[in-house]
């Protein structure tokens, strides 16, 4: 469903991305995988639209989305989260997901002013939604907290809840298990799994923690200083000598 | 560590008397073509050197009145209070607002012409501020030209009395749209802007259009203003001594009753009352909408709500352009209650005053911003003798409360949201 | 032959105020390179500057002091201890506290001390405009008296001057001094510069009095040439200053020159030929256009949104 074609991105001088592809089909969980600073924030960065690629292709279910404004992209479907969790904070943790299911909600000013019996049934699926997806990842008891006053691991699962409630067919998490101890990896582990066996979504992935990228991933995609270095399954990338290479030569 | 927190002291010391000093303790006087130069009195200058004992003193002693502050218990409302049961409080506040309203409605029929009046103001006030805190305080964007669209809505309805004859009424819906439409127009371009950007931008803004109605002086009058705006009617009732238009009846003789100037004032009161109702019920109906969370969201983490498929532009232009229409309303009413406007009443200063209002009531908070407004309007008329240090004290006020309560006098409250448990 | 010389006039009168305009704008540019702020009060800094210069120079005036190399440099440092002061003294009490902050809590915080100094002159010195004595008089004279007479005022030679030494010490002391280098690593990355060991706070503090120092001079020669200052004498020349850092690209100090220069002239060409009136105008619109269309400014340097 996701195409990415020889992608690029320089910064003025700095070529930050160079010929990356990669793909993502339908009920697949894709890892991107490298060294820090080896570009995989950049191709996320362009993939969901926040940077516009200086070369390559982007293709989503079959249409070009390479430079389109970033709203445009979230709303066809491709939903991500972020290195450093970016919550609303000051709201509370229902409303973050009520915000992100504006799309579903966009009625005009003036049915939501008068309450119209077709406002107030879409506002009422919007809040089940959120409270099932609050329930999903154990944050019901917390649903009027503010998101900035959770623990680290709840605003982690948050963030993951208030991509899901767009209902994406594409969920990007960008290091999700970074700053969780071990249990609550694990448990993450199973929620991305189940997000792709329950709910039929694609994930596309980068992570740091090993053991969580070659636990859960279809096929692995290796970056190295902006190239890419590798791609195929976990156990080919395992045995690939030029990944090896990459990961001894950087320790 | 303490020979350093004496030297430190001593300096904040100097600092304070070479910035006080010289400003203060010197006056410089015209005395026909020329400026002479004399010492202030000596109480001014024992002012000074006192500030400067003070300064060191609290520098010297920072850590131990820090601390001893700290310990104290805050009398004001912790914003991070557990809430007390969610339907109690929501029927307290409810009983609460519902008598503030009765009150406000039969205030007026027992108190002086002066005080309706000043009240009128303060409802102007609020209007203002309420449409304003939308913009800052809800999509946080600061806007320091709000005063433009206020302008907007005063002149629309001047001119439209004056050109062709349009009563308030209808020049109240138009002046809102007016505004509301110039926000849009202004709003499309510059709203792509960051944060600080957007504040300058904005104020050029309300500087340009301030110096084009003083200098358009075929239209605008320049800055003699123009004057004979009418009051508003009711029913097609005036409520002057004579009718000035045909086909209206007077309010005094319709009712038999003897004709009396407060009538006109009370009216106008009432008309802001119910208006500064009507926008506070909006705005905050738009609070709990998806726009409203949605302008929350973009201030909280803009990259966020990107990310989550919310338009920058939309959204950003929805709260500008909103804010815009209720300062168009105010200034229909202003023009009105006036009933005479120049380009004097719209400066930046008066930006800054709504702005003040906004930022002291707490930023989002409704309630807090219509006390603010109260606030903010009255003292300096209760304290005329200090009435020039008023914007002194404003000032001051903003700096203090960013660094010490930055969220406001009265912190916005979340909307508790009910879940139904999932079976 | 006269139009040019009209011309002419339009431009020297331009690149006079132009010149002090990236004095003043240094301030805003400098500030705003280091900690990503703009420092609305500096307008006031500025003002405060030229008051204390015209308090100087009357005092001594009464003391009979009139030998005048003597008096503008007693003006000039009292101007710039004041103003300086009042820089510091500003970031510690209105910007230190909220630094970090959300975005707009150390903008609101600025605005309320711009508030607060513009009524403190206010107060102290009434806010009727003083008359500032015209210290340096007379000039050159080109063309003849029946047709368009054009001058350069030995005030405005002054403020070139003035303006191209300060100029060129900032330069100096930004590229050679130990403070100066500390400054461009604050100013590329605060926490990092924390972390090497340079202490920020000391940093922060010499770029706003530095720029204030600046601002000082700046008013003491304005207030020559306008012949007059009041308390809101600082307010529309502090945004015609930031206008000018954002023309020449903020946080560049080159541009902060530029653009005032070209600030400068475009203002004056709108007074010689359309409308004295209009010239604010210009200005503001000069800044819109600027911010929606090259944000960067001339100079400047493009931002990549960091996510």
């Amino acid at each position: 469903m996701l195409d990415v074609q020889n992608l690029s991105m320089r910064f003025g001088g700095l070529l930050a991305v160079d010929q990356v592809s990669l793909d993502v089909q339908e009920h697949e969980i894709v890892s991107i995988i490298g060294p820090n600073g080896a570009g995989k924030t950049t191709v996320f960065n362009c993939i969901s639209g926040f940077y516009k690629p200086t070369g390559g292709k982007i293709l989503f279910e079959g249409g070009e989305v390479q430079g389109k404004p970033d709203y445009k992209i979230s709303r066809l479907g491709m939903v991500r989260t972020f290195q450093h969790v970016r919550l609303f904070g000051q709201m509370s943790v229902v409303e973050n997901l009520l915000v992100a299911q504006h799309r579903h909600l966009n009625t005009n000013l003036l049915s939501g002013l008068i309450k119209t019996p077709d406002f107030r049934e879409r506002e009422r699926k919007s809040l089940d939604r959120a409270s099932y997806w609050l329930d999903r990842v154990g944050l019901l008891e917390l649903a009027n907290r503010e998101a900035g006053n959770l623990a680290y691991g709840q605003q982690r699962r948050l963030e993951i809840a208030r991509c899901m409630v767009t209902e994406p067919k594409l969920l990007m998490l960008d290091e999700p298990a970074a700053g969780l101890n071990p249990a609550e990896t694990k448990d993450l582990n199973q929620l991305i799994v189940s997000l792709k066996e329950d709910y039929n979504v694609s994930v596309l992935l980068i992570e740091h923690d090993m053991s969580l990228v070659m636990d859960i991933s279809d096929r692995i995609t290796v970056i190295n200083q902006g190239r890419p270095l590798a791609s195929g399954t976990p156990d080919e990338v395992r045995q690939n000598d030029d990944v090896i290479k990459a990961y001894l030569g950087e320790a | 560590m303490a020979a350093n927190n004496l030297k430190h002291a001593l300096f904040c010391a100097l600092v304070t008397l070479i910035i006080s000093y010289p400003i203060i303790g010197f006056n410089l006087e015209i005395q026909g073509i020329n400026i002479t130069l004399t010492g202030a009195t000596t109480s001014t200058i024992g002012m000074v050197l006192l500030a400067a004992v003070i300064v060191f003193l609290f520098q010297l002693f920072r850590d131990r009145i820090m601390s001893a502050l700290r310990s104290l218990p805050n009398p004001l409302p912790q914003p991070r209070k557990e809430p007390m049961a969610e339907n109690k409080r929501a029927r307290i506040e409810s009983w609460v607002l519902t008598g503030i309203v009765v009150l406000a409605l039969f205030w007026p029929f027992f108190v002086s012409r002066g005080s309706v009046d000043l009240a009128t103001l303060v409802l102007i006030y609020i209007m203002l501020a309420l449409g304003l805190n939308v913009v800052v305080g809800l999509a946080g964007l600061l806007d320091l030209g709000y005063v433009a669209f206020y302008a907007v809505g005063a002149y629309t309805f001047a001119l439209l009395s004056q050109y062709a004859g349009f009563s308030f009424w209808m020049a109240l819906p138009l002046g809102a749209c007016l505004a509301a439409l110039f926000g849009l127009v202004l709003g499309f371009p510059v709203l792509r802007l960051r944060g600080d950007y957007l504040a300058i931008v904005t104020l050029g803004f309300g500087e340009i259009i301030r110096i084009l109605l003083n200098n358009w002086t075929a239209l605008t009058g320049g800055p003699n203003g123009i004057g004979g705006i009418p009051d508003p009617t009711l029913f097609g009732m005036e409520f002057g001594r004579r009718v000035r238009e045909e086909g209206n009846t007077s309010f005094h003789e319709t009712f038999g009753i003897a004709y009396s100037g407060e009538h006109k004032v009370i009216f106008l009161y009432l008309i802001a009352l119910v208006l500064a109702i009507i926008t506070a019920l909006i705005i905050r109906r738009f609070m709990r909408m998806p726009v409203g969370r949605a302008w929350e969201a973009l201030r909280e983490d803009e990259i966020a709500a990107r990310s989550l498929g919310l338009s920058r532009t939309a959204v950003k232009l929805s709260a500008f352009t909103i804010g815009a229409f209720f300062a168009g309303f105010a200034g229909t009413v202003f023009a009105s209650k006036q009933g005479f406007i120049s380009p004097e009443s719209f400066v930046f200063l008066e930006s800054a005053i709504i702005l003040a209002i906004v930022v002291l009531g707490g930023m989002g908070s409704q309630l807090g911003v219509v006390l603010a407004a109260i606030a903010v309007t009255i003292l300096p008329e209760l304290a005329r003798e200090f009435s020039d240090y008023r914007m002194l004290v404003f000032g001051a006020a903003m700096v203090l409360m960013m660094v010490w309560r930055p969220q406001g006098l009265m912190p916005m409250r979340r909307v508790h949201i009910e879940l139904k448990k999932q079976e | 032959m006269q139009d040019l010389l009209y011309f002419f006039q339009q431009l020297i009168n331009g690149l006079t105020i132009g010149s002090t305009y990236a004095l003043i704008a240094i301030g805003y540019t400098m500030v705003y390179g280091i900690i990503g702020m703009i420092n609305f009060a500096h307008g006031e800094v500025y003002m405060i500057g030229a008051y204390t210069a015209l308090i100087a120079i009357t005092g001594l005036a009464t003391l009979g002091i009139t030998w005048l190399p003597l008096v503008l440099i007693v003006a000039l440092i009292c101007a710039v201890l004041v103003s300086s002061s009042m820089g510091w003294a500003v970031e510690r009490v209105a910007y230190r506290p909220v630094r970090g902050r959300h975005r707009l809590i150390p903008l609101i915080s600025a605005i309320g001390m711009s508030i607060f100094l513009q009524n403190y002159v206010h107060l102290a010195q009434g806010s009727r405009n003083i008359g500032f004595p015209a210290l340096i008089e007379g000039g050159f004279q080109f063309g003849s008296e029946d047709t368009f007479p054009m001058s350069i005022s030995y005030i405005q030679i002054t403020i070139f001057i003035t303006t191209l030494i300060c100029m060129t010490a900032l330069s100096l002391f930004i590229s050679r001094s130990r403070i100066g280098r500390a400054c461009r690593a604050v100013s590329q990355d605060l926490g990092m510069a924390n972390l090497l060991g340079i202490d920020t706070n000391r940093i922060i503090s010499a770029t706003f009095v530095i720029g204030a120092s600046l601002a000082a001079v700046a008013g003491l020669l304005l207030g020559m040439y306008y012949g007059s200052v009041d308390p809101l004498f600082g307010f529309i020349a502090g945004l015609k200053a930031f206008t000018a850092a954002v023309l020449g690209g903020i946080g560049s100090i080159p541009g902060a020159m530029l653009g005032g220069l070209i600030l400068g002239v475009a203002e004056s060409m709108t007074s010689g030929y359309l409308s004295g009136e209009y010239k604010d105008v210009v200005s503001f619109s000069l800044l819109i256009l600027i911010l929606l269309f090259k944000p960067t400014g001339l100079l400047g340097k493009p931002e990549v949104e960091k996510i």
